[in-house]
């Protein structure tokens, strides 16, 4: 196979996967027939999307901006206390533990909190996506600010560099590669945690729709709650990759890149 | 010519036990504008005398002095390049070797405004190690051995007084090397700023240096020292001339005396416990 055809596989297989999976899924549901509040077909959820498409989309909207909400605040808490970690050795050792602890309680667990303090709605949910997204992002920067080499702090420390121009000249940038492929993992968590939040307590948005599809046995729209989220996802993935690939083509070495030889 | 590195009975422990300690009693002084070498076995303490020079560590006992001042913390006229060339992967090359600019004082304020005026400094200096064409490029599109010119050069931006070398060339196969040592030898010999190199490299050593401090094992202190008498420009024909082997040859039995001893006393103390 040339690397041209393999390129166009490459770009086309997910999409033959994502074909093949959905005939596959339709074909089962036929032929076994599978009742439709068991698992709807394919296209039986994309005609309650299409007959729901007004609500569902207002109800994605409501869900996007409580995702995007609660995840700028978990990359402003996150990227603050990254730096506060990587850059002290003693606060590191005296938050990682509360860290780690906080880290592995189940976020679902708290919701219920949230809602005593931040009521039923749009807040709660804000709040739980920022919960979950921030905590990737903190270890990352802290990741990227530790592997500083330490030759290099000897050479700017003896040009009379201060704190703050390690952290800007060297820590920060460093420690790009790391923010964004944490940004892909909390992107991913913060829709998790809107959507739990919703489907908790909330009058809105698609964790909502679908806990009231599901009461009503309306089981195809439930589905095609999932399918939103799920693309919701997918995209805003994506974004976060695109732009992860044109802030940090040093860290890959540029792959594309022409190298220089000799010398 | 005037002292300008000094070091008087150093000590350098990095905590209280007696084992950690890393120089002993060093003493040694180099004049202005001269080119320094220090050799010995490894673990001597040669780098814990770099970071005593430049001030990133405070001796234990004794005083180190540069330029008439002791040392007391962080020096600002020093131009430090190591092994491992950490050069900045999200800068291109010509940006990398401004780095030290945007950080020294005066430059640092002056920097924006007389932009041109440094970048035209920094091309030249490509320009001496033969990098002028690379300036756009990024470090890791360049070789081991460009990397290296290019740290050297980042080194040398702002004019520093002192040049601390710390195994510079270590890492790089032997003919890359020894036309480096060509290198370097011309810019100094151009800008005469006092140079302290650190190697394993005896022949680095005597190639590059005007006078060679051996130490001794750990703790480490200066067992001999050796002027380099042999006229410059020195070229790869010199490392052939008997007078330049017998040196290297003094010098290898030195190194060679203080690490037995080194193992014997090692052994000595493996006995007591």
């Amino acid at each position: 196979m040339t690397s041209r055809n393999r390129r166009r596989l490459e770009v086309a297989f997910p999409w033959i996967v994502i074909t093949v999976l959905l005939v596959t899924w339709q074909a089962a549901v036929v032929a076994l027939d599978i009742k439709p509040f068991v698992l709807p077909s394919p296209t039986a959820i994309f005609a309650a999307f299409v007959e729901n498409r007004g609500p569902i989309m207002q109800h994605a909207l409501f869900t996007l901006t409580s995702t995007m909400s609660g995840f700028a605040l978990g990359v402003l808490f996150g990227v603050t206390l990254g730096v506060v970690i990587g850059s002290s050795r003693l606060v590191y050792v005296g938050l990682y533990p509360v860290l780690i602890g906080f880290n592995s309680i189940p976020k679902v667990a708290i919701v219920p909190l949230l809602v005593l303090w931040l009521g039923i709605g749009q807040p709660t949910a804000i709040a739980t996506a920022f919960l979950l997204s921030f905590f990737p992002i903190a270890v990352n920067i802290a990741t990227g600010l530790a592997t500083v080499e330490p030759e290099l702090e000897d050479v700017l420390l003896s040009l009379g560099a201060t704190k703050a121009d390690l952290l800007f000249k060297v820590g920060l940038p460093r420690a790009m590669p790391y923010f964004f492929a944490s940004l892909k993992v909390s992107i991913t968590l913060a829709f998790i945690g809107a959507v739990i939040a919703e489907t908790i307590a909330s009058n809105d948005g698609i964790g909502y729709l679908m806990l009231q599809a599901s009461s009503q046995f309306r089981i195809p729209l439930m589905f095609a709650g999932v399918f939103v989220i799920a693309i919701m996802g997918i995209v805003t993935y994506l974004i976060f990759a695109l732009i992860e690939r044109r802030m940090t083509g040093w860290a890959t070495r540029g792959r594309d890149m022409q190298v220089a030889s000799g010398g | 010519m005037p002292e300008f590195v000094s070091l008087q009975d150093v000590s350098l422990n990095y905590d209280v036990s007696e084992s950690s300690l890393a120089l002993s009693g060093t003493t040694m002084s180099i004049k202005r504008g001269q080119f320094a070498a220090v050799v010995g076995p490894s673990g001597c303490g040669k780098s814990s005398l770099m970071k005593l020079v430049t001030g990133l560590k405070r001796s234990t006992s004794g005083t180190v002095s540069v330029a008439g001042n002791k040392v007391n913390g962080p020096l600002k006229i020093v131009g430090m390049a190591f092994q491992n060339p950490t050069l900045l992967p999200w800068r291109r090359l010509l940006s990398n070797l401004m780095l030290p600019l945007e950080i020294v004082q005066p430059h640092r304020g002056r920097l924006r405004a007389h932009r041109d005026e440094y970048v035209e400094r920094a091309r030249d200096l490509l320009r001496t190690v033969g990098l002028e064409e690379f300036e756009d490029r990024y470090p890791w599109m360049l070789s081991g051995g460009m990397q290296q010119r290019a740290n050297l050069c980042r080194s040398l931006i702002h004019e520093p007084e002192l040049l601390m070398l710390d195994e510079p060339f270590g890492a790089l196969d032997a003919f890359t090397r020894e036309e480096l040592w060509g290198v370097l030898q011309s810019i100094w010999m151009t800008k005469k700023f006092t140079t302290i190199l650190v190697t394993h490299d005896l022949r680095e050593a005597a190639y590059l240096a005007d006078v060679i401090f051996v130490m001794s094992a750990r703790p480490g202190r200066v067992i001999a020292t050796h002027p380099v008498d042999l006229p410059r420009p020195r070229t790869i024909e010199t490392t052939f001339d008997p007078h330049f082997i017998d040196i290297v040859h003094k010098i290898r039995n030195e190194i060679a005396q203080v690490r037995n001893e080194g193992k014997a006393a090692a052994a000595r103390t493996l006995k007591a416990v």
